[in-house]
């Protein structure tokens, strides 16, 4: 009975929600100040540091835990650590809000410690059960950090439309589960493929489930035409939990995508493939429309990061080895790029008081050259120009789509590309030659860390490349044994 | 006279709808979209209920005793959101979240 349970590989998870827990009682127990909260915050740091080092110990071959619910191998050993350091750089981001804010909701830390957990439990899922479950774990924690500045007028809006659009989408989701399991019987990911594949099920009541879960997941990815919590949400929540929305549960929510399409829905390929074409096609054509319009940095953020789940569907809609591993490569470099900007955004402040605007940007590159200059670089490695990280993302995103015999979506995806420049260079324009006084309080030492390494992975990720390749190509392999 | 899948599955495809649209179309009141999230998680365990005995599998039952124990915690934070909303405005009309437009 032990033997099937298999708590070992599960050990990340584990740690990582008893740590939590523990940091909630010492939050509890202890009285509250600012002091008291930044302690509690390096703890969760530290926590995250050390589920990051346990996965790396952990084998590399593939095994099952909780009798087959609870899935490990090289591709969620991948995810999982893309996901923990960006929960980790959020945490580290939040600090500086605590610090400015005076904030002594000592929740902010543990609610990011059991969302990432709850993503770790998505990207391991191998049943619909363990799908939902991390899934509701991850979600029912971002409406409480949404709302989590709650003497704040936008901050609780934003909490509220997120709350009500989340759960909409998981109420969709389950539906999609609810018809799947009807008509093919089972729940676990490996028996619903099998069940297809062997033709016992109902084939339009299996594709009305996968409608149902596909667009469920596309809410929680945000991909259009199911992303309109995304500009209020980003531009309501206070900007390190933005930052954290931007991240984290993007990457756990592309590799749930990936890991429920790819196996439970594999005989059905070409079904769910036209529906992947069209979400990314619609994400890429509104990401570089829409936010052409946006005067909010943060909202133009929200249509960049819509824009970016388009790109990296393309990987997915592939449906093969290289799209996987640009998939994986795709959401890796996001994640590093949308850290960065939104560290430079979190350091627009004047007196304290955090500014939005894009205008607010004006002088910057005359009296904070460096700053200019990084935030330069992040925009010019969202548009794609080589040789900075963002360039080989969609590379290899499209490369895949060409192999697999996918023409019409790549070079759809290179046009979109090409105007969504269009933002990103006004971005860049307004900050070195638009008349203005820059005058903003000094960049704090935490968003420093977070930007420096978001640079260092965008300017050299051709060192990067070398080092971190072999495991991600073993990742992508693993989709496929 | 046994009544068939088919009526359970109409059944809760009918209040899937209703609660879709109770999203939609409401413009009043936030409480009703609460309501119409609890009734959309409702319809999915009819569903989950009615496969689970036509299958002769458990495991519909068990999924189904899940998703209540999770759709009362998100009830419980969607109150508590609500509540905090209410504060700041006054208000929970639907008509009043309004702060963030662009």
């Amino acid at each position: 009975m032990f033997e099937t349970l298999n708590l070992a590989i599960a050990l990340p998870e584990l740690i990582l929600i008893l740590g939590a827990i523990a940091l909630l009682m010492v939050g509890v127990f202890s009285n509250s100040n600012v002091t008291k909260m930044l302690h509690i915050s390096a703890m969760a740091l530290a926590l995250v540091v050390v589920t990051i080092f346990i996965i790396f110990t952990q084998g590399s071959e593939e095994a099952t835990a909780f009798f087959g619910s609870f899935y490990v191998s090289d591709f969620t050993k991948a995810f999982k650590i893309i996901l923990l350091i960006g929960t980790g750089f959020a945490i580290l981001m939040a600090i500086e809000f605590k610090k400015r804010e005076n904030f002594t909701q000592f929740e902010l830390p543990v609610l990011m410690l059991l969302a990432a957990a709850g993503m770790m439990v998505m990207v391991s899922a191998n049943d619909m059960a363990t799908l939902y479950l991390g899934l509701e774990l991850q979600s029912l924690s971002l409406y409480v950090l949404a709302a989590i500045h709650r003497d704040n007028v936008k901050a609780t809006e934003a909490g509220l439309k997120y709350f009500v659009l989340g759960a909409l989408s998981s109420g969709m989701l389950l539906y999609g589960i609810s018809l799947i399991y009807g008509f093919t019987g089972s729940i676990g990911y490996s028996q619903i493929a099998s069940s297809i594949a062997s033709g016992n099920a109902n084939e339009i009541g299996v594709i009305f489930g996968i409608v149902f879960i596909l667009a469920g997941l596309a809410f929680k990815i945000s991909a259009a035409p199911f992303h309109m919590w995304t500009p209020d949400v980003y531009e309501g929540s206070p900007t390190p939990i933005t930052a954290f929305f931007a991240s984290a549960p993007k990457v756990a929510a592309m590799a749930l995508l990936a890991r429920v399409s790819m196996e439970a829905f594999a005989p059905m390929g070409d079904a769910w493939q036209q529906i992947i074409i069209f979400l990314a096609v619609a994400s890429m054509a509104l990401g570089a429309v829409a936010a052409i319009a946006q005067s909010d940095i943060k909202r133009l953020m929200a249509y960049s990061s819509i824009g970016n789940m388009g790109f990296a569907l393309v990987g997915l809609a592939a449906q093969n080895e290289k799209g996987i591993y640009g998939l994986l490569l795709y959401i890796t470099i996001y994640m590093f790029m949308t850290l960065g900007a939104f560290a430079c955004i979190q350091a627009m402040q004047k007196d304290k008081v955090s500014l939005t605007k894009i205008s607010d940007l004006a002088g910057c590159g005359k009296s904070n050259p460096f700053l200019a200059i990084l935030l330069t670089l992040i925009m010019f490695s969202m548009i794609g120009i080589p040789p900075l990280a963002g360039f080989f993302a969609k590379f290899y995103a499209f490369l895949a789509a060409v192999d697999a015999g996918l023409y019409p979506l790549a070079i759809i995806g290179v046009v979109l590309s090409v105007i969504s420049a269009y933002y990103y260079l006004r971005v860049i324009k307004v900050m070195f030659f638009d008349e203005g006084e820059y005058d903003h309080d000094p960049m704090a030492g935490e968003l420093k860390i977070v930007l420096a390494a978001s640079s260092a992975v965008i300017i050299l990720f051709v060192l990067f490349k070398l080092a971190v390749d072999d495991f991600m190509l073993q990742a992508a392999a693993a989709m496929f044994n | 006279m046994a009544v068939g899948l088919g009526a359970y599955l109409s059944v809760s495809a009918c209040l899937f709808i209703i609660g879709i649209f109770g999203i939609f179309i409401n413009r009043k009141n936030v409480i009703i979209i609460l309501m119409s999230v609890e009734l959309i998680l409702l319809a999915v365990n009819i569903n989950f209920i009615a496969f689970s005995s036509s299958l002769g599998d458990l495991m519909g039952q068990i999924f189904a005793m899940l998703v209540l124990t999770v759709a009362a915690a998100e009830a419980a934070i969607g109150l508590a959101i609500l509540v905090a909303f209410f504060r700041n405005r006054n208000s929970i009309a639907v008509e009043d979240i309004n702060a963030l437009k662009g």
